[in-house]
């Protein structure tokens, strides 16, 4: 196992990346063909590398989970991608790029990574334009910008509502050209199910066909996870079905640590849960708050009533009360920690779900008669119409509710400047690992970040660890390989076979679900967590007695994927629990009730959680280790939006 | 509400499939058909049967994983809409439905209502890109484009992939899934260059893997949830 050691270069911060990648190791051109990487995830960070690799001559073999590549749920960010190109001359910079979102993140992440971040923004930009997404234009021909989420700069690129479904499209396509090459071999419809360690190395893994139920093992010299976050673990979340986090827990359990796992981002734009049969809740796009307010009633007695009627002198514009400079653009984790405590007083609108009210108003007369119809269409149009598919409201005419969901995991495999995880030649990508959202993320961050790790620095850190190590070939009947398909098809044997098979799947997710979103989520504090960690050990435990899985597992079945994902989910959010309760402060995203100021806003105790929570897996208790958080450049401040 | 639903049940690829009849009650009108049906599986589970396999993935119609043919038109009767996105609102005045796949031989059945759609990766594979490798792109506003151009190469690219257009056509035919890449690329400067050679390269590889050829029904732009124009057609056959 590599040493829990960061790897962040030193000297001035402007010249780290530069610096270590010229101390990074070569591979020649004609020898690349003779190196094979494991690529799992085929999202933006996962596209992206299989394309890059490819392109520089290496074997790459790729793997999904959907029936395309081009299915991964990046195709779902709406609002765009961050880049400090300046072009809007508003003192843009790498360097405020860089402040934006470390301040963003409430100073819980690394200055070197979220540096190399900011830096690399603008190749993102050109790489992107040069493989043919449609970005947004000005009638000069030039690319257009917006601001967006927590920036007092415009510098957010976009193609409409489909930021991350255009990137995805164009990391595809070169992916694609890739696989015409025989470089990349993609096989879709595979879920990972172990990893695959050989003297401490990541050497390859075992999938499971979700056609046939096949298990098989696959090699390679090296295992790049591009898997994506695990807000499903909430069960309602905004992510897709599929989102999981089975691949990044078998690498945790494994020997992987995981970082941060607490650190999940609830959006406050999503269309509000209506009943018990709903499945996932929509983000709408965090664009509209540039030209959307959002208020509640003064008064409780008007949260039943038609918004239309009542008047301006009883609305409460209350996020343009309580942040008078940033207002209804603040970041998210300030956003929907206000809406909640909104909710919490009595004054949340719209359907009554277990005795609440769980909405609020965010509303577009005032810009509908400011803009006129037909611009607040050529500009939300999409989202509008979204929202009246999914509620049959029409929001030009009565405002749209809005609550808060969960959205992004920040937390995620604990890895090094390299992106290798404590694994030796594991890597991870992407929202899979932990590096540069700290406590809360940015709005048009994530879509950069899998991209920069995917095109920019994965290609150049898997490289140099293939050229330092020796790879002698793995054979089929290797006792590890054995033993790893072994391990796989005894946990399947146990969801097929449950002792008292009583409930489905989605029957646990729910329970889960459930206790993480009231113990886990916009607001935690210590009773609460306790409970939840008993309540969770106890569902383990009904979970593989009772979980009841029909059909058979030599097929397409997809109540046995939900099972074995539904297993993790339970597992990790022990871990959640676990990690929010050890943190006995309040940061970004992470709100506990005992450490918040008298504002509500998070009161963070730098001296004593100034780290990285990286948890080693024990089938006893989880054991932390801290990555002291230095602080070189930036000095850690108040986050005060007001 | 309540309903009846007429499901295809089909094994696999090999075997044949056919119509099962399910009851399903007190659904409530906020439910979305996905939601309806999985409401439909929980049930079947408690029976101790085996699930009806159907696609989703984001439940937000921008994925393209969603594929069913209800009441023979894909993705629902509503306009611009993928599966995912219909709600059971959507069927207050219908009792009965009939559910099935997109049906096309070059979407072989996998399992019940779920299809394979590879033929669609293969054809971007043959020639739906731009040849541009990582770190020889220019700066990003160094070639500029007319917004027009842009706005309807973006018009072009919002495809999803789902393969309604297919599963609608009389032929079979992709050629609007085809078009759309093309006139994408073809709209832009930077994809310009290559449009020829991609045009015959994407034609070529959709005639191999069995697709039929337009006729001009216009089917697919009543079905697309995208609403991508059949003028894509029509550009595309300029090209050649």
């Amino acid at each position: 196992m590599q040493k829990f050691n960061s790897n962040i270069p030193t000297g001035p911060l402007e010249n780290r990346w530069e610096k270590h990648k010229f101390n990074l190791a070569l591979i020649a051109p004609q020898n690349r063909k003779k190196y094979n990487v494991i690529v799992i995830g085929t999202g933006l960070a996962g596209a992206s590398l299989c394309a890059t690799l490819g392109e520089a001559g290496y074997n790459v073999q790729s793997f999904c989970y959907n029936d395309s590549p081009r299915r991964a749920h990046s195709i779902a960010a709406q609002g765009g991608v961050n880049a400090s190109k300046n072009y809007q001359n508003d003192s843009d910079s790498t360097w405020r790029l860089f402040y934006d979102t470390i301040k963003g993140g409430d100073f819980r992440a690394r200055e070197s990574n979220i540096y190399r971040l900011a830096q690399l923004s603008c190749n993102i930009i050109d790489q992107a334009v040069s493989q043919g997404v449609p970005f947004a234009r000005e009638y000069s021909g030039y690319l257009a910008n917006r601001s967006f989420g927590g920036t007092q700069v415009s510098r957010t690129f976009y193609a409409r509502g489909q930021t991350g479904q255009q990137l995805l499209l164009g990391a595809y396509s070169s992916m694609s050209k890739e696989i015409a090459s025989g470089r990349v071999k993609h096989k879709s419809r595979c879920e990972m199910l172990e990893v695959i360690l050989i003297d401490g190395k990541a050497r390859g893994i075992v999938v499971r066909d979700l056609t046939t139920g096949e298990i098989s093992s696959h090699t390679a010299d090296c295992v790049v996870m591009c898997t994506g976050g695990y807000s499903n673990a909430y069960y309602l979340s905004t992510n897709a079905k599929g989102c999981n986090t089975s691949a990044t827990w078998r690498a945790h359990k494994n020997g992987a640590y995981f970082a941060n796992p607490s650190f999940t981002q609830i959006h406050p734009t999503c269309v509000p849960p209506t009943g018990d049969s709903q499945s996932k809740l929509t983000l709408m796009s965090e664009s509209l708050r540039n030209d959307g307010r959002i208020w509640a009633p003064k008064n409780k007695e008007d949260c039943d009533k038609n918004p239309n009627d009542i008047l301006e002198e009883d609305r409460d514009y209350f996020l343009e009360r309580m942040y008078p400079a940033f207002a209804n653009l603040v970041p998210r984790d300030i956003a929907s920690r206000a809406l909640k405590g909104i909710c919490d007083e009595g004054r949340g609108v719209g359907s009554v779900v277990n005795n609440q009210r769980l909405g609020v108003y965010l509303d577009f007369s005032s810009v509908i008669q400011k803009m006129g119809i037909d611009k607040v269409k050529e500009k939300y149009g999409n989202l509008f119409d979204m929202y009246k598919s999914i509620t049959g409201e029409n929001p030009y005419e009565v405002p749209m509710q809005i609550y808060p969901a969960p959205h992004y995991a920040m937390g995620g495999l604990w890895v090094d400047y390299n992106l290798m995880t404590t694994i030796d030649g594991l890597f991870a990508c992407g929202e899979a690992n932990f590096s540069d959202h700290g406590a809360n993320r940015l709005g048009a961050s994530a879509l950069m970040q899998g991209l920069a790790d995917g095109y920019f620095v994965a290609p150049h850190t898997v490289a140099n660890y293939l050229a330092r190590g020796q790879f002698e070939k793995v054979d089929n009947d290797h006792p590890e390989v054995l033993a790893a398909i072994e391990s796989v098809k005894n946990r399947i044997d146990s969801l097929m076979n449950a002792p008292d098979p009583k409930h489905s799947p989605d029957y646990f997710h729910r329970k889960i679900g459930s206790i993480l979103w009231t113990s886990c989520g916009m607001a935690r504090d210590k009773d609460s967590l306790e409970n939840a960690i008993a309540s969770i050990e106890k569902l383990k435990a009904d979970f593989w007695q009772k979980i009841k899985v029909t059909g058979v597992d030599k097929d397409f079945n997809q109540t046995l994927e939900k099972a074995g994902r539904v297993a993790d989910f339970i597992e990790l959010g022990h871990l959640m629990c676990v990690d929010a309760l050890g943190r006995e402060e309040s940061c970004g995203a992470h709100s506990r009730l005992e450490y918040l100021a008298e504002s509500g806003d998070a009161k963070r105790d730098d001296e004593n959680f100034g780290y990285v929570a990286a948890w080693e897996y024990s089938d006893d208790k989880p054991l932390l280790h801290k990555e002291q958080l230095d602080f070189e450049f930036i000095k850690p401040t108040y986050r005060d939006y007001k | 509400m309540n309903f009846t639903l007429h499901i295809w049940r089909q094994k696999n690829t090999q075997t044949d499939g056919s119509f099962f009849t399910y009851k399903i009650s007190d659904i409530d009108s906020d439910t979305s058909f996905l939601e309806m049906l999985d409401q439909l599986n929980e049930q079947l589970i408690e029976k101790g049967e085996d699930c009806i396999v159907f696609d989703y993935d984001c439940r937000e119609g921008i994925c393209g994983t969603c594929s069913l043919v209800i009441n023979g038109h894909p993705h629902g009767e509503k306009k611009a809409t993928t599966t995912c996105q219909l709600y059971m609102r959507d069927y207050a005045n219908q009792k009965e439905l009939w559910i099935e796949p997109w049906r096309a031989k070059s979407f072989p059945i996998v399992k019940d209502l779920a299809v394979k759609r590879e033929s669609f990766d293969r054809i971007i594979q043959s020639g739906g890109f731009i040849s541009v490798s990582v770190g020889s792109a220019p700066e990003a506003n160094s070639q500029l484009v007319n917004k027009d151009d842009a706005d309807c190469a973006f018009d072009s690219a919002t495809c999803i992939g789902c393969g309604a257009c297919v599963a609608v056509c009389p032929n079979a035919s992709a050629s609007l899934f085809v078009a759309a890449k093309i006139n994408h690329f073809e709209r832009l400067p930077q994809g310009k260059i290559e449009s020829k050679k991609r045009a015959e390269r994407m034609i070529n590889q959709m005639e191999e893997e069995g697709f039929g050829s337009c006729s001009n029904h216009r089917h697919c732009e009543t079905v697309c949830p995208k609403e991508i124009s059949v003028s894509n057609i029509a550009a595309m056959n300029n090209l050649l």
